[in-house]
């Protein structure tokens, strides 16, 4: 089975949020300082997802990553956990791009692969939320996707995907090649072991260029743009809380009661 | 080049009945549509849609597009997007919405690279811009951190909506409108997935979403047993138990309880959060609250910064004492 997973490099979505900065003026997000990129976390999921597949019948994998001056440590973490091969498509170029541009360079660099089985995106990147990229990449790759699984089995050269929806989950069955989206529900992915970490040090990751996935550089980035960001802001939180004081958790408890009484909220 | 010309919204349906989701696009489509002065149209696909299309002109729609087969039994994407493609094709509509559910997160995107346009995904608010008569689609992005406003010139303009962000007209059964069943070839061999079953996995009691009072756990409360206490909370208050995202990925609680960003949106009157610190991803899920209250037993927790009332403490030992006066005040 040959496999490819997209995996993101993010701002850590799970820094506190206090230190959450934007820059109003140019519509950007500032990064904090001494946080460190992750690997979007639904990704590192679909890498998950593609590591059982090839603990139970063997396979390929393969990572891409698109961005510019990526961090070796953080792009390298899906080879630690157990990926075979990294793809950066690290260019400045590739910089600023939306759904439709990110998952046409993405696109591009899967057709320049050529063998592929499964390809596995995460539900959503963690920064904008968006969630269209996998179903874009499929799109134009003209495969059919399962997004939002929480389990992928391969059995006799068709995939079963359990599909989570408002109420429990969908079990569905496709025909290869096919795109599957990850969600968390699929269970956590595995640390990476030191034996990987030190593999993964010695791995050079292969790096392509516009040209070598024959894009132009109108189609991709901020120039291959469909939507235009207008603003970027942060909500303001006016809320102000009444703290129960009381001599003991217990008692702040039974006062929060009277309060919400007070309040006639119960 | 064909003209684009109304609103249209996605509906969904529940046993022959239009989603509350689906109602609150049809309001907030009737709003844009009149802000354009074009038609409100609506778009039902299944395999049998019953009195919904009545109900959607009910709620606000001109002109209600129907397609029924029995391959559109249930949501698949091959499907349902050749169905939409050809129907937005043929009826060329300027503006085209659907609710961010797990129909229309997997809908729309696919739809949108089909027919070469950029969707904007969980809206909270849509807005005309006065000028360039374009759609303005505010989102979270940064799991809730930030949010952004994105424009797109490309037609029809697309969005998700998130539930409970906008709200339905009052049902007006004198209202007229037309319906207009249309009829989509479809190609079963072209569908390359198959459901092979629906697990359904709801919890008894009243449903979260519809809940008036929500008590909620988060990881500090431990493990399963933590959350029988709050079951029992709820109990009292009449209202649904939910979680953050920690107890569901512990298995603690069934993962439909989870609220936030890729979970449950909620906003009842009282959400009693215990032992959840307010990351911004679960505030996605429940900061439409008309009042949050807050147990956690650090005072620093972000949780405080939305919450009307708070308890600094231990919830092992605020909550039962909570529990029992509330029990008491509502007894007497
Ligand atoms: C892309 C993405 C999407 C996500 N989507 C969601 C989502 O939809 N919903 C969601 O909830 N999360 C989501 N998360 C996870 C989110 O970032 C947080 O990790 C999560 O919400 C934290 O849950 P928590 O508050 O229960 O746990 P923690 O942040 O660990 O907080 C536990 C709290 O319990 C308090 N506590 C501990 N013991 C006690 C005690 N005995 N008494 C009182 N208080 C106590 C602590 O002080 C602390 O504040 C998402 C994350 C990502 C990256
Ligand atoms: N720059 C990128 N590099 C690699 N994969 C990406 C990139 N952007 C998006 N993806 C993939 O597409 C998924 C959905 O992204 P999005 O549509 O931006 O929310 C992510 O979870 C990744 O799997």
């Amino acid at each position: 089975m040959n496999m490819i997973v997209c995996c993101k490099q993010v701002l850590d979505p799970e820094a506190p949020p206090a230190s959450f900065k934007i820059d109003p003026a140019s519509n950007t997000v500032l990064q904090p300082p001494g946080v460190p990129p992750v690997v979007s976390p639904f990704d590192e999921q679909a890498v998950e997802a593609a590591l059982r597949i090839k603990d139970s019948q063997g396979g390929k994998i393969t990572v891409l990553t698109l961005g510019n001056n990526l961090l070796r440590d953080v792009v390298k973490k899906p080879l630690s956990m157990g990926a075979d091969e990294l793809v950066l498509l690290e260019d400045e170029v590739f910089e600023g791009g939306d759904s439709w541009s990110t998952a046409y360079a993405l696109a591009m660099a899967i057709k320049k692969i050529g063998e592929f089985d499964l390809i596995f995106c995460g539900r959503q990147a963690a920064d904008w939320d968006a969630g269209q990229v996998g179903s874009g990449i499929a799109e134009i790759l003209g495969i059919p996707s399962i997004t939002v699984a929480k389990k992928v089995e391969a059995i006799d050269g068709k995939v079963r995907v359990e599909r989570v929806i408002a109420d429990g989950y969908q079990v569905v069955e496709v025909t290869l090649p096919a795109l599957i989206t990850v969600t968390n529900e699929l269970g956590e992915a595995r640390y990476a072991t030191l034996k990987g970490i030190m593999a993964a040090a010695k791995k050079q990751p292969t790096i392509w260029k516009p040209v070598d996935i024959g894009v132009e550089p109108s189609q991709i980035g901020a120039a291959g743009r469909r939507s235009k960001l207008l603003k970027l802001f942060q909500p303001v939180r006016e809320g102000k809380c009444e703290i129960i004081e009381a001599d003991t958790p217990a008692e702040a408890g039974a006062n929060l009661a009277v309060k919400l009484r007070d309040a006639k909220l119960i | 080049m064909a003209e684009f010309k109304g609103v249209m919204v996605y509906g969904e349906t529940t046993e022959g009945k239009l989603t509350a989701l689906t109602t609150e696009l049809l309001g907030c489509g009737r709003r844009l549509a009149d802000e354009l002065k074009e038609d409100l149209l609506c778009i039902l696909v299944g395999e049998q849609l019953g009195e919904a299309p009545q109900s959607a002109i009910v709620y606000g729609a001109d002109k209600v597009y129907t397609v029924e087969d029995p391959l559109l039994k249930e949501y698949q994407t091959d499907s349902y997007v050749t169905v939409m493609e050809k129907a937005i094709k043929d009826i060329s509509p300027q503006i085209l919405l659907l609710g961010q559910t797990a129909i229309g997160r997997d809908l729309a995107p696919r739809l949108a690279f089909r027919l070469g346009v950029s969707p904007s995904m969980d809206c909270l608010e849509l807005n005309i811009d006065p000028d360039t008569k374009l759609l303005q689609g505010t989102r979270p992005v940064y799991g809730g951190n930030a949010r952004a406003i994105f424009v797109s010139e490309s037609l029809p303009q697309m969005a998700t909506v998130r539930q409970k962000a906008m709200s339905p007209l009052e049902p007006d059964e004198s209202r007229k409108g037309e319906i207009a069943p249309i009829k989509v070839e479809l190609d079963p061999a072209k569908i390359k997935t198959k459901v092979i079953e629906t697990v359904k996995e709801e919890v008894e009691g009243i449903k979260l979403e519809d809940a008036e009072a929500v008590v909620a756990g988060g990881r500090g409360i431990g493990g399963p047993e933590g959350f029988k206490e709050l079951e029992e909370l709820a109990k009292i208050l009449k209202g649904a138990v939910g979680a953050s995202r920690p107890p569901c990925d512990n298995s603690w609680v069934p993962d439909t309880l989870q609220i936030g960003l890729t979970g449950k949106i909620v906003t009842p009157e009282l959400y009693i959060a215990v032992a959840i610190s307010g990351s911004s991803q679960h505030l996605s899920g429940c900061s439409g609250s008309k009042n949050i209250i807050a147990i956690n037993k650090d005072a620093e927790a972000n949780i405080f910064k939305e919450a009307r009332f708070g308890v600094v403490g231990d919830w092992k030992q605020a909550l039962p004492a909570f529990t029992a006066k509330v029990k008491e005040l509502l007894a007497g």
